[in-house]
């Protein structure tokens, strides 16, 4: 048995933070209450320090099978840990891709045997992410799928993405949607903007996104199928968003931390570490995507942790591939960027990294109670630290963030009621 | 020419992170260099020792010769690597090739390649001056200063002068370097073009006018400087033909009668005659299209010889 004392535990269903202590027997939260005592258990003081349900993403890559040599099951678990985060959800980009009962029963196996993290599946919607039949989805539900996405591909052709949206309806399960008109996108580095015009780099423009996040959502409206826009990036998408939810659509959103906090102008030196897909956009994009997080339009924050390996990060800008890495920076980030500077509050922070992610893929974690698992993240808000390569346990170590100081240190999580990351 | 230390070693990548006077000083070198060019025996021993490697990952014939004839005029070694048709494949390429080469002992790296930004990784490998010779779209700084060295040598000045670039205002690196260095040198730019070969946000990042009609372009223009229309832009779909853009781009004897009476033509080559330039214009009085030729090698001389610290006596 494990005691944490004195901690100021988040309690998601007060939406409050209040002084207590947590008895973890095994792997379930058995009390939580002020003045536990227990001569069995072990004792952690956590006096001054936060103890928040373990962060759940919902949109990473850990490159297995296939890109081991970017990250595995195994490093990708450990980086999640130390990110705080004890539920992941991993994406079907691999090789094979995760299509099939069989590849996906190959991930669901390996992340059981390590055990670090919560994985869980997204399954393609189209075979081999080609955007040309669709995917053995059925099969990948029973098999424990939580929900299904072409990611970092996007299904051009609108019909059969009607047909996906239909024939998954059946099933209650979210579509992920990376919104990409590749028309418009082809050959594109940066934004479309202040950015590419200087740089002479091809351009993305925002249209890109917002004309398939517009599709989409009116396949959502005619189908009733639950559809997440994977990491909104542009101020029309979150205009889109709001106006789909006062509608009454089945639309939910994520915007990853490096789209809230950094703009195109970090792309100035060629940096191929703020190089990803969508990128970088303006400054007004920016700040619309964060009022949308204030609003609830967007509902989540979700990592795209995008691991890549040293050797192709340090290519030529336009021969690097797409991507950043997010797990360990995700919450000191935002905590530095938007809590600490007080633009937004620590609760709302917390329920879109732990319990609405949870909701969306309609699993009991993210939430702090008693019976519930052990899932949990011990912060100290007050600890600063720059963050380096050095301290990346990701495999690869390409972070848009690196030379940063981040407030907000993860002390410990514990998943399960065991400890997967102690500092 | 007493202060060559504050070149000595640097890169060039583009114009912005040279000063005004780095840029005259560069300007009054050249014109020393332009001396050495016409004289009957053209070599001076300054970079005598010294070896500078030119890297084209891309092709041009031109610019490559340009840089090559500076170099030896000046007495150093130079070295050729082309990478275009060879081993070298996309991913590895350039990091090896630098490591090799560096091993060799090159003092100095002249750049072409297709990415923006590779003459950077160029200069992170090899931790030896790097002079941009193009990458992509994004820079060609050398030829911008050929081009203000023309002007400026005909003109005395490039302050406030009005200077019209008319073309492929997108893809064009010369545009863009030349962009940069007008504004630092007081010049007032007017880009123009067909709109699908507009940048967005050329104003707030160059501080340039747009134009997309040529006649409002060139009214009053000190200098009109036409760039090179390539024919894969009618196959993306950007516009529709050269016949098209021709009538409505190209610079004739007609354009020529709303700019200043003295205007300078200009053209970064190879030209198109008959697409962004008619004969007339391009062999006219205005023409200084050859003569940047010339100035080109003065420049490239200038450069190495303040780079790599060479002293005259």
């Amino acid at each position: 048995m494990i005691l944490l004392k004195n901690g100021l535990v988040y309690l998601s269903s007060k939406k409050k933070i209040e002084k207590l202590d947590i008895l973890i027997d095994g792997k379930i939260i058995k009390k939580i209450a002020s003045n536990i005592s227990n001569k069995s258990a072990k004792i952690y003081d956590c006096k001054g320090k936060h103890i928040f349900p373990g962060f759940v993403d919902l949109h990473c890559h850990l490159r297995d099978p296939g890109y081991t040599y970017k990250e595995d099951i195994v490093s990708g678990a450990e980086s999640a840990a130390k990110g705080g985060f004890t539920s992941i959800c991993c994406m079907p980009n691999t090789n094979p891709t995760i299509d099939n009962i069989s590849t996906l029963n190959y991930v669901i196996r390996k992340a059981r045997d390590v055990g670090k993290t919560k994985i869980f599946v997204i399954g393609a919607m189209s075979k081999g992410r080609e955007g040309k039949e669709i995917a053995d989805i059925g099969s990948m539900v029973n098999g424990g799928i939580v929900g299904i996405s072409d990611d970092g591909n996007c299904i051009q052709n609108a019909k059969l993405m009607l047909n996906v949206m239909r024939y998954s309806s059946n099933y209650e399960i979210p579509i992920i949607s990376h919104s990409e008109d590749y028309s418009l996108s082809k050959g594109g580095q940066v934004n479309y903007g202040y950015m590419s015009t200087k740089l002479g780099l091809p351009g993305i423009p925002t249209l890109a996104e917002e004309i398939m996040v517009s599709r989409d959502i009116m396949l959502a409206a005619l189908t009733g199928t639950h559809i997440h826009i994977a990491h909104a990036s542009t101020k029309r998408t979150v205009e889109l968003i709001r106006q789909a939810k006062k509608d009454k659509i089945n639309v939910t959103a994520e915007a990853t931390p490096h789209h809230l906090i950094l703009t195109e102008m970090a792309c100035e030196n060629f940096d191929t570490n703020t190089k990803m897909n969508p990128p970088l956009r303006a400054d007004a994009d920016r700040q619309a995507l964060f009022q949308g997080l204030l609003d609830d339009t967007i509902d989540i924050i979700a990592t795209d942790h995008a691991p890549h390996s040293d050797y192709e990060k340090e290519l030529e800008f336009m021969n690097s591939p797409f991507g950043v890495i997010g797990f360990e920076s995700a919450f000191p980030a935002l905590y530095t960027n938007f809590i600490r500077t007080k633009k937004m509050g620590l609760e709302k922070l917390i329920e879109k990294m732990t319990s609405q992610p949870a909701e969306i893929i309609d699993k009991d974690i993210g939430k702090i109670s008693e019976g519930k698992s052990a899932d949990l993240t011990i912060v100290d808000l007050e600890k600063s630290y720059i963050f380096t390569e050095k301290e990346i346990l990701s495999r690869a170590k390409n972070s848009p963030f690196l030379g940063k100081k981040f407030w907000a240190r993860i002390e410990m999580t514990i998943c399960d009621g065991k400890f997967t990351w102690k500092a | 020419m007493n202060n060559n230390l504050q070149f000595s070693g640097r890169n060039l990548y583009d114009l912005d992170t040279y000063s005004v006077e780095e840029i005259n000083t560069i300007f009054e070198t050249a014109k020393i260099m332009k001396e050495i060019n016409k004289r009957d025996y053209k070599k001076i021993p300054t970079l005598r020792g010294k070896t500078i490697a030119t890297l084209f990952f891309e092709e041009s014939t031109r610019t490559r010769i340009s840089f090559e004839l500076a170099a030896k005029r000046l007495s150093a070694d130079v070295v050729s690597f082309s990478a275009i048709g060879s081993s070298v494949k996309k991913g590895e390429g350039l990091q090896d090739t630098v490591y090799t080469l560096n091993a060799m002992g090159i003092d100095l790296y002249v750049v072409r390649h297709s990415c923006p930004g590779a003459p950077q990784l160029v200069h992170k490998y090899s931790q030896k001056p790097v002079l941009n010779a193009g990458d992509g779209r994004h820079a060609h700084p050398t030829q911008a200063l050929l081009d203000m060295f023309s002007i400026w040598e005909k003109k005395g000045t490039l302050k406030g002068l009005k200077v019209t670039i008319v073309g492929d205002i997108l893809h064009s690196r010369v545009l863009r370097s030349n962009l940069t260095g007008m504004r630092k040198m007081g010049a007032k730019a007017t880009v123009c073009g067909p709109r699908t070969l507009m940048p967005p946000k050329i104003e707030e990042v160059y501080g340039a006018k747009s134009e997309y009609d040529l006649y409002n372009a060139v009214k009053g223009a000190d200098v009109i400087m036409a760039l090179r229309m390539q024919l894969e832009r009618q196959e993306e779909g950007l516009f529709p033909g050269l016949g098209e853009y021709s009538r409505k781009y190209g610079l004739s004897k007609e354009v020529l009668k709303y700019a200043k009476e003295d205007v300078l033509i200009m053209h970064p080559g190879p030209m198109n005659r008959g697409v962004e330039i008619l004969p007339e214009v391009a062999d006219s009085p205005h023409s200084i299209i050859i003569e940047q030729v010339t100035n080109g090698v003065a420049i490239r001389m200038a450069l190495l010889f303040l780079i790599l610290g060479g002293r005259t006596n």
